[in-house]
């Protein structure tokens, strides 16, 4: 055989065997995960060989895509409602579906001192703008409203809103000055494991429902070892860890 | 009724700023397109790419430095402070401001053409009528650009209805204050309200394509008059 021929095939066939191993997982995940699905993105690709493909977003949106043929295998939401809604309509893998995450909701300010730790800054009203996820479609904005519907300071505060896309553009919102506050997750906060410089409330579990965040298999993904291999890692112990260190609860 | 009254509210929204844009773009604009086809400065190539940059920046780009620079901590922002105005984000004229520089060069270009397309006789011969240069802009070269300039106004109109990507990044969606038509489709999608989506595409998709057609009918007719 020619040299160049054989070398070829040889190539040929080493490719062929690590593709039969790792493989490609395409990963829908909320908005408000992005940081620790990066983080832990770096640990599965090396515990396991399969590669992560993710793409962050608005829940809302990726149901309408994934309605629509794209080509996601896993869902990580930013609420229980989407993933079980999906399984009811044969777009997602019944049985996989689980809780990977529950979100903390914190009341953000970029300034220090801005925000006290009893968030009584909401009842003084000293700001222009304050900053929430768009209610109708991300849970954390959602959250907000039962917050301040719980307070009573909704009709006091509702004609000063900016909305956010999702919590990434509120956090964005708050972070570039333009809303002196906002309601965003403490995830988005939390860098290193240290909160980053501004002020914070975070807000007590008992004045909302509980934020469940629900990952699922989508029919796409049905069978596909990565996918299911991601969907075990994220019940594993190294997971967990990088979960709770982001101020999710489990 | 087939929209409902937030559909309704985010259509007059868009129609108030399209219009507000295209009149200030017919005052900011017209100059603009006057000097670059009349100059021989150096300066034309760099000025012309500049007012041509909004036709290739994705409006990403363009809401990202909008929203950086009118912000507290902005030069725009400072500015804005400063005259007592407050910040520009999340208000209807941070929306006109951030479209006039994204629909610049869809005014600015067809005027310019206009005008070149006058050529200098015209005004040479005003000239030797004894026509001050100022007088000669207003008589001749307006009234013969005027079919340009309608071009240019229902182009301006047309894509300030369209726009999205900037209102995104820098409105807030505000109802009644920056939550425009795209927008409120774009909310209608996420929430998964599919038919009230569909009911406002519908009015997008006939009203633009009736204004293309006004323009293509038309402009043939004005070109052989």
């Amino acid at each position: 055989m020619h040299p160049v021929r054989k070398f070829s095939l040889a190539l040929a066939l080493l490719g062929a065997g690590t593709l039969a191993q790792a493989d490609e997982v395409q990963v829908a995940v909320a908005a408000n995960f992005t940081a620790p699905m990066k983080e832990m993105a770096v640990a599965f690709e090396k515990a396991t060989g399969h590669k992560v493909n993710a793409a962050y977003g608005a829940t809302g949106k990726f149901y309408a895509q994934i309605q629509n043929g794209a080509p996601f295998e896993v869902l990580l939401a930013a609420d229980d409602r989407t993933p079980t809604k999906l399984v009811a309509e044969g777009a997602a893998v019944k049985g996989t579906q689980f809780t990977y995450a529950i979100g903390t909701l914190v009341l953000w300010s970029a300034r220090p001192g801005f925000v006290d730790d009893q968030g009584k800054v909401l009842a003084k009203g000293a700001f222009e703008k304050i900053a929430i996820a768009n209610p109708k479609t991300a849970p954390y904005g959602a959250a907000a409203l039962q917050v301040l519907t719980g307070l009573e300071l909704l009709d006091q505060v509702a004609p000063k809103f900016v909305t956010g896309e999702n919590i990434a553009q509120t956090f964005q919102f708050v972070s570039t000055g333009n809303a002196e506050l906002g309601f965003v997750a403490l995830s988005q906060i939390i860098k290193d494991g240290k909160q980053i410089e501004g002020s914070a409330w975070p807000v007590p579990d008992k004045l909302h429902e509980p934020i469940r965040q629900d990952a699922v298999v989508l029919a796409k993904g049905k069978g596909k070892p990565a996918a299911e291999a991601l969907m075990a890692f994220l019940k594993g112990e190294e997971a967990r860890a990088v979960i709770t260190g982001y101020g999710y609860g489990i | 009724m087939l929209l409902n009254e937030a559909d309704l509210q985010s259509i007059w929204l868009t129609l108030r700023l399209a219009g507000v844009v295209t009149l200030i773009l017919f005052l900011v604009g017209t100059p603009v397109a006057w000097w670059l086809a009349r100059t021989h400065s150096r300066w034309k190539g760099p000025i012309g790419a500049m007012v041509a940059l909004p036709l290739v920046l994705p409006p990403s780009v363009l809401g990202f430095y909008l929203l950086v620079a009118m912000g507290p901590n902005g030069p725009v922002g400072q500015f804005t402070q400063a005259l007592g105005l407050g910040l520009l984000p999340f208000t209807f004229w941070g929306l006109v401001v951030a479209s006039v520089f994204y629909s610049l060069p869809f005014m600015v270009q067809p005027v310019q053409n206009a005008f070149e397309s006058i050529g200098d006789r015209p005004l040479e011969v005003a000239a030797t009528l004894g026509a001050s240069p100022l007088n000669a802009f207003f008589t001749v070269a307006l009234p013969l650009a005027a079919p340009g300039l309608l071009t240019a106004g229902i182009l301006t109109f047309a894509h300030t209805v369209g726009e999205f990507g900037v209102v995104l990044m820098i409105g807030g969606n505000i109802p009644g204050v920056t939550r425009v038509a795209s927008v409120q489709i774009y909310d209608h999608v996420d929430a998964m309200e599919y038919s009230d989506a569909h009911r406002l595409a519908a009015v997008m998709l006939v009203f633009s394509f009736l204004v293309l057609l006004v323009l293509y009918l038309w402009r043939p007719n004005a070109r052989s008059a």
